[in-house]
């Protein structure tokens, strides 16, 4: 039961933070590509790289519930999102913007993916994950 | 004022919809097993579902009035609280790593499960507007 309550904190924190940060970017580049998520779902990827290696079997905190289900599920799960990245390329693709459909689609998973690459090795060096 | 009014909104949108995507993961794992990560995939695509939907639904041209802070709520607190791209991310990651064709699918699914269900969602509502 206090998980969900974990959850729901750290979700509520991460929305927030997502409107904030995604809100800053579009108002700084400008909306005719999706920066504001890709800045966001790129740097959630990284902090949840760094958070799996706190709670790998060989890190600081192994398996530790309240860091899984506040930091990872909630705060990491709610700060990013898919469902902003699928309305965004859709939008892109009813333009029939399609470099940035395809710009948009390979940059957010190469850039997420290696994101949680160097968070990883970045906690691991940090917290011996 | 109304910023904070907003962010208020978004908070709520998004823990509610975190705690569902909590619960969609237990589910999942209870019902599949964790050897895929079948609960992130399927919140991420009817989020994506719904996103494409109530945007268009609740266009200036659309059946459906909310205003601004209705569409906050549901698409940048409900949906983005529901769906994750940190743990489509980190899964793909240890996927990769342990079985390249799981990991490889799991991509290839998402997106195009994803796209293709905000498509139908904004197609739908279309209909819906007319």
């Amino acid at each position: 039961m206090m998980g969900v309550a974990w959850v729901a904190v750290g979700s509520a924190l991460g929305g927030m933070a997502r409107y904030g940060l995604s809100g800053f970017v579009a108002n700084r580049i400008g909306e005719t590509f999706p920066w504001g998520t890709l800045v966001v779902n790129v740097s959630g990827a990284f902090v949840i790289g760094l958070l799996a290696a706190l709670v790998a079997p060989a890190g600081a905190l192994p398996g530790d519930a309240t860091v899984r289900q506040f930091a990872i599920i909630g705060l990491c799960g709610g700060y990013t999102t898919f469902s902003s990245f699928s309305l965004q390329t859709l939008n892109l693709a009813r333009d029939r913007e399609w470099g940035r459909v395809f710009g948009n689609i390979a940059a957010s998973v190469a850039f997420c993916v290696l994101a949680v690459w160097a968070g990883i090795a970045l906690g691991a060096f940090m917290f011996g994950g | 004022m109304n910023v904070l009014v907003t962010y208020l909104v978004i908070a709520l949108g998004s823990a509610l919809g975190g705690v569902a995507r909590y619960g969609c993961g237990l589910l999942a794992v209870a019902l599949w097993g964790a050897t895929f990560p079948w609960g992130t995939l399927f919140v991420n695509i009817v989020g994506s579902f719904v996103i494409g939907g109530f945007a268009t639904l609740t266009a200036p041209d659309g059946r459906l009035y909310v205003g601004p802070l209705g569409r906050q709520f549901v698409m940048v607190g409900l949906c983005g609280g529901y769906t994750t791209f940190s743990s489509f991310s980190l899964e793909t990651f240890a996927l990769l790593q342990q079985r390249p064709l799981a990991g490889a699918s799991y991509i290839g699914l998402s997106l195009v499960l994803c796209l293709l269900a905000v498509w139908l969602g904004h197609a739908l509502a279309r209909k819906a507007n007319e």
